[in-house]
C-alpha cells in the first residue's frame, strides 16, 4: 500500500470516528411498546413535538413489562404502555408520576380458517379460550411479559385454565413474529388488532373473536418520577403528556389510519370535544 | 409466492432509488463498525504484537483465554456491558446505554479478541530465520520492529478487517445496548431483525442485500491480502 493511500485512509477513519460523536441535544428517552412503534403512529406525532419543543425523542420499542423496568431503572424518561394493573404498580411504587389515559384500540383472537375449536363469532373472549383449551388447539402465546402477554394471562385466569401442554407454546418475541409463528403452525393467538392488521395480507389466520369489552386494550404515558431518579427528563416528559393529551395529539391519533382502517381511538379527549 | 417476487422489487427499487431511510441505516452501520474497528485496533495491534513476540511467564494462560474470548457469543458481551452502563450500573451517570457510545464500547470488547489473536497467530508464523539474519547484519530494535511490521502487514490488516466484518455483521449489541432507535442507533442489523416485525419485508430484504454486498467487498479485501504475498512476488 502506498504512503498516499493510507494517509488517506487514516484521515477518513478518523473524520468518521468524529462524526460519530453525536451532538449534544436535549434527549427524550420513550421507552414504548412494539405495537405503538410497529402501527406507525409515533412517527406520525413525535416529528412535530420534537420541532415544538426542541428535543430529540429516541424510541425504544420493547414489550410493556421491559419498558416499566426500563424506567424503573432511570435507563428511560417517560413511558407509553398498555398493562393498567402494571402501570398503577408502577407508579403506586413511587418510580412514576402523572400517568394520563392516551388511547385505546383492542385485541382480536385469531386462528385458522378451519377454525377446529368452533370459536368463531364468539361474543366473549373467556369462552373461546376455554374452547381452545379443551380442545387442545393449538395457540401461540407472546410469554414475553408484554402487555399482551399479560393480558392474554388475565383472560386465562378468568376461564380457571392453566395454559400447558404440547398444544399451548410461547415464542418470548414480538407480537409480529408470534403472529407468524401462529400462522405456521396453524394456531389460535391473541393480537392487538394494529399489528393484525399489518399482516392480515401475508398471512392465512383469521379475525374470530373480537369485540369484547375484555378485550379493550387503553394506553396509558407516564413520566418516571424526578423525586426517585433525579436524572430524568422530566420537564420534557411532561411536555410530551401535554402534548399528546392536547387537541392537537389527540386529534393526530384520532385522524391515524392505516390499510384503511383507525388503528388507535384517542381517550384523553373524545372526538365530540374536538374543536 | 408472489410476496417473495414483490418483495425483491421492493428491495431493488429502495437500494437503485438510494431510500433515505436505507441509507441512513447503513451509514449508522458503517460509522459504528469503524469506529469501533479503530479503537479496537488501537488495543489489539499492539496486544498481538506482544504476545507473539515476548516470552512471560503466564502466557499459556494468556494464550487460552485469549482463545476463548474468540468465541464470545455477541449477547454476553450485551449483557455484560449493559448491566455496566444501565443507570443503576457503575458507569450509569455517562449516559451511554441507548447511544453511539454504549455500542461501541461493546464492539470493541467483541472483537479486541479477535484481533488479538489474529495478529499474534501471524506474528507466530513469520519465519525466525528473518530476525537472525538482520540480528546478524546488525539490525537495531528499531529496525527489528520496522522489519517485523514490514513481515506482518497482510496479517495485521487482514485481522483488523475480519474485525470489521465481525461487528458489521453482529446483531445482539447493537439491538441490547442501541436499542435500535430510528435514525440514531438503527443498524443494518437490528432494522432487519426488527423492521420486518411491521410487515416491511422489501426494506429488510433490501438491508440484507446491502450487508451481503459488504461482506463480498470485505471478503475481497482479506482474500487479497492473505495473496498479497504472492501478487507481489510475481
Amino acid at each position: 500500500m502506498n504512503k498516499k493511500l493510507s494517509i488517506f485512509l487514516i484521515i477518513l477513519m478518523i473524520t468518521l470516528v468524529f462524526s460519530g460523536m453525536a451532538l449534544a441535544q436535549d434527549r427524550l428517552i420513550l421507552a414504548t411498546t412494539t405495537s405503538t412503534e410497529n402501527s406507525g403512529l409515533l412517527d406520525e406525532i413525535l416529528p412535530t413535538f420534537e420541532e415544538k419543543f426542541d428535543v430529540r425523542v429516541d424510541v425504544i420499542a420493547v414489550g410493556t413489562g421491559r419498558a416499566i423496568s426500563l424506567a424503573e431503572n432511570g435507563d428511560a424518561d417517560i413511558i407509553l404502555v398498555h398493562a393498567r394493573a402494571a402501570e398503577d404498580a408502577f407508579v403506586e411504587a413511587g418510580y412514576g408520576v402523572n400517568r394520563r389515559d392516551v388511547m385505546y384500540n383492542d385485541f382480536v383472537i385469531l386462528g385458522p380458517a378451519d377454525d377446529p375449536a368452533g370459536v368463531k363469532g364468539m361474543e366473549s373472549a373467556v369462552a373461546a379460550l376455554e374452547k381452545i383449551a379443551n380442545s387442545e388447539s393449538n395457540f401461540i402465546s407472546r410469554g414475553d411479559d408484554s402487555g399482551t402477554h399479560k393480558k392474554e394471562l388475565s383472560l386465562w385466569e378468568k376461564a380457571s385454565v392453566k395454559p400447558s401442554g404440547s398444544w399451548y407454546m410461547e415464542t418470548g418475541q414480538g407480537m409480529g413474529a408470534s403472529i407468524n409463528v401462529a400462522n405456521e403452525k396453524e394456531g389460535y393467538i391473541l393480537a392487538d388488532r394494529g399489528t393484525f392488521l399489518a399482516y392480515s395480507g401475508d398471512i392465512d389466520l383469521e379475525l374470530l373473536v373480537s369485540g369484547d369489552p375484555l378485550l379493550f386494550n387503553p394506553y396509558g404515558i407516564i413520566p418516571v418520577n424526578p423525586a426517585y431518579h433525579t436524572h430524568v427528563n422530566y420537564q420534557k416528559a411532561m411536555a410530551l403528556v401535554g402534548y399528546i393529551t392536547s387537541q392537537e395529539g389527540q386529534q393526530m391519533i384520532y385522524n391515524y389510519t392505516k390499510y384503511g382502517e383507525r388503528l388507535f381511538n384517542p381517550s384523553a379527549i373524545t372526538p365530540e370535544n374536538f374543536n | 409466492m408472489n410476496y417473495i417476487i414483490e418483495a425483491f422489487q421492493e428491495a431493488w427499487y429502495l437500494i437503485i432509488g438510494f431510500d433515505r431511510e436505507l441509507f441512513n441505516v447503513v451509514s449508522t452501520s458503517l460509522r459504528l463498525s469503524i469506529t469501533s474497528t479503530f479503537f479496537a485496533s488501537i488495543i489489539g495491534i499492539p496486544a498481538g504484537i506482544f504476545i507473539g513476540r515476548t516470552n512471560f511467564g503466564r502466557k499459556k494462560i494468556v494464550n487460552i483465554i485469549l482463545n476463548t474470548l474468540l468465541g464470545l457469543p455477541t449477547v454476553v458481551v450485551g449483557i455484560f456491558v449493559y448491566s455496566l452502563i444501565s443507570r443503576r450500573g457503575i458507569l450509569g451517570e455517562y449516559e451511554m446505554l441507548f447511544s453511539f457510545r454504549g455500542i461501541i464500547i461493546g464492539q470493541i470488547i467483541l472483537i479486541v479478541p479477535l484481533i488479538t489473536a489474529l495478529i499474534r497467530n501471524a506474528i507466530y508464523s513469520l519465519d525466525e530465520k528473518l530476525y537472525k539474519t538482520a540480528l546478524s547484519l546488525g539490525a537495531t530494535k528499531i529496525q527489528q520492529f520496522k522489519l517485523l511490521l514490514l513481515e506482518a502487514r497482510y496479517g495485521i490488516m487482514g485481522a483488523v478487517i475480519t474485525g470489521f466484518g465481525r461487528v458489521l455483521g453482529e446483531v445482539g449489541i447493537s439491538m441490547m445496548l442501541g436499542g435500535n432507535i430510528k435514525g440514531v442507533t438503527r443498524t443494518i442489523t437490528t432494522a432487519m431483525a426488527l423492521e420486518t416485525n411491521k410487515g416491511r419485508f422489501g426494506f429488510g430484504l433490501a438491508l440484507g442485500l446491502i450487508l451481503l454486498l459488504l461482506a463480498f467487498i470485505i471478503n475481497i479485501g482479506v482474500y487479497s491480502l492473505q495473496e498479497g504475498k504472492e501478487y507481489e512476488q510475481r
